[in-house]
């Protein structure tokens, strides 16, 4: 092993702008493999703009983020995938019209065909949604729908995991079952998680960076975060 | 999707099976109309291949039918091909033209999609307008008797027109089937129904929907050509926005993203055309009716219905 390994995520000025808004603002990031980094910060703080540059579903006005460092600024979504950033949507993003199999063979063979049906449904199980194969996903619960997507995320066998709000709208009892399931990911799987449940982040995280107005407020451990003054003031409101 | 292989398998050989006694037991006439049914149904799956299953709305699929036609009908006048190569010609040169079409119109989605299709395939139409000398224009031209054997049959008479029909039916039917049971299958459909997420699951929507599109080409070349080689004649009413709306209307009637719906719609149309027109001069307007009806009664088309209502596993 190299003496020295590349942080798997490293933004350097990263800017996006939307008109005279400034979503995302000079963000420098680095996000180590293996860790569960939360990404936190009131609402408009420009944490959904800066995980969709991440994964590509938006580019960049200036900056570069680095992959491992491999430069991957200018790289199409689908490719960035195919290096291993997963993303999973804030807003339940499935084929409602698809079985909850397709939906998850989906995600399967985007990594090749081979022994499609077993790699589904251990997908599947993974998250508990085994029996469920051929229910329409758009007729699952809520919180069965957060979990298929999850499913799908998990199935592209990521480097990196996005998670957008993945709590959103969770019983507390599936909340209990979805953080054992990110806690099993890693370190194989490095997880970037934006949350709201300032419970399920100091749980999970490892580390925790702050967001307001599109900047970097404060990144540090969760005890850190939780010491620091402006993020007290600006955000936990302590 | 994968599952119900029995089932779904013998159905469709079973159609086939029916398909394929008929000449014994329906009239010369009808039998010829038939055959026609059939090709018209290929043009139609492969309409269904980009509009049921992909969610490409076109509106210019006459280019490719007439692509095909052309293709297969131009080396027959001009240099006197047989029945097997001009038909090879013809599917080629329904796939390639669709495959330049996509290059270009892909770069739109929904009703830009339809718009920029439309105006192609009347482009295309005025080409052949223009290139009359050649094409024979709206005039059109018969393709000769000896373009018009395969294998030493003649495919201006009953029976092997019959059987030549039913085998490019057959062909493309179960091409169709086992692409939708086959992995990529499943991402043509994912691009219908949510292409972002398809794009964050790391497929490319530009490729899949352009190879769905080519896809589609190569059956409505193969339904252009195989009009010209089993019917015998080439014209430039077949590149009109009737022949683009032709297979829509099919597909429609018979439920998009169905395999078997195609050829449902285009034998009922057929059939609703013909007992319409000896009843009444105004035969549009009965058609018209009836697609009213099935949009405010089944929007999703007959087989879309039954899927939805019984038969969950018909694909």
């Amino acid at each position: 092993m190299a003496a020295v390994m590349a942080p798997l995520i490293e933004t350097r000025g990263l800017t996006l702008h939307y008109g005279g808004l400034k979503a995302v603002d000079g963000v420098d990031f680095t996000l180590e493999a293996g860790e569960i980094h939360a990404l936190i910060g009131p609402n408009g703080a420009g944490k959904t703009s800066f995980v969709s540059l991440l994964s590509g579903r938006r580019l960049p006005q200036s900056g570069r983020i680095l992959l491992a460092g491999e430069d991957i600024t200018r790289l199409p979504a689908q490719l960035r995938v195919r290096k291993g950033i997963a993303y999973t949507f804030q807003i339940t993003s499935i084929f409602p019209r698809l079985s909850v199999f397709d939906n998850v063979a989906l995600a399967v063979q985007a990594q090749g065909t081979r022994d499609l049906e077993n790699r589904t449904r251990a997908a599947l199980a993974r998250v508990g949604l085994d029996g469920l194969e051929e229910q329409e996903a758009g007729t699952l619960s809520y919180g069965h729908q957060r979990l298929l997507e999850l499913a799908m995320g998990l199935a592209l066998k990521p480097r990196l995991l996005i998670l957008d709000e993945p709590t959103q709208g969770l019983a507390a009892s599936e909340i209990e079952g979805f953080k054992a399931l990110v806690r099993s990911l890693v370190p194989e799987t490095t997880v970037l998680l934006i949350e709201h449940n300032m419970e399920v982040v100091m749980d999970l995280a490892s580390r925790i960076t702050v967001l307001t107005f599109g900047r970097v407020l404060a990144s540090g451990t969760p005890a850190a975060i939780r010491a620091n003054p402006a993020v007290q003031e600006a955000y936990l409101g302590a | 999707m994968r599952r119900n292989g029995l089932r779904v398998w013998a159905l469709h050989l079973a159609l086939l099976a029916v398909l394929a006694s008929a000449q014994f037991w329906l009239s010369p006439y009808l039998a010829t109309n038939l055959a026609r049914i059939m090709v018209l149904a290929v043009f139609a799956m492969g309409y269904n291949l980009a509009f049921g299953y992909t969610g490409l709305l076109s509106l210019g699929h006459a280019l490719l039918l007439a692509a095909g036609m052309y293709a297969a009908g131009l080396p027959a006048l001009l240099w006197g091909w047989s029945a097997g190569p001009a038909f090879i010609a013809g599917l080629a040169g329904g796939g390639l033209v669709a495959a330049v079409l996509g290059l270009l119109a892909l770069r739109t989605a929904g009703v830009s999609f339809m718009i920029v299709t439309l105006m192609f395939a009347q482009a295309g139409f005025l080409t052949l307008l223009y290139f009359a000398p050649v094409t024979r224009g709206n005039d059109g031209f018969a393709v000769a008797a000896a373009s018009r054997s395969f294998l030493g049959f003649d495919l201006s008479t009953d029976t092997p027109r019959f059987l030549a029909a039913f085998a490019i039916f057959a062909t493309g039917l179960l091409v169709s089937l086992a692409l939708m049971r086959s992995p990529f299958g499943r991402t043509m459909i994912a691009m219908r129904e949510n292409e972002e997420r398809s794009r964050m699951l790391g497929y490319n929507p530009f490729t899949v929907k352009l190879a769905a599109l080519t896809l589609s080409g190569l059956y409505a070349g193969a339904a252009g050509a195989a009009y010209a080689l089993l019917f015998g004649y080439v014209g430039a009413s077949f590149a009109t926005i009737q022949y683009s709306i032709l297979p829509m209307l099919y597909v429609l009637m018979g439920g998009a993203g169905t395999t078997l719906g195609p050829f449902l719609g285009a034998l009922l149309m057929f059939a609703l055309v013909e007992a319409a027109t000896g009843l009444t001069t105004a035969h549009q307007f009965i058609i018209g009716a009836a697609l009213v009806a099935l949009v405010l009664f089944a929007p999703k088309g007959i087989l879309g219905t039954v899927r939805e209502r019984w038969a969950k596993w018909l694909p």
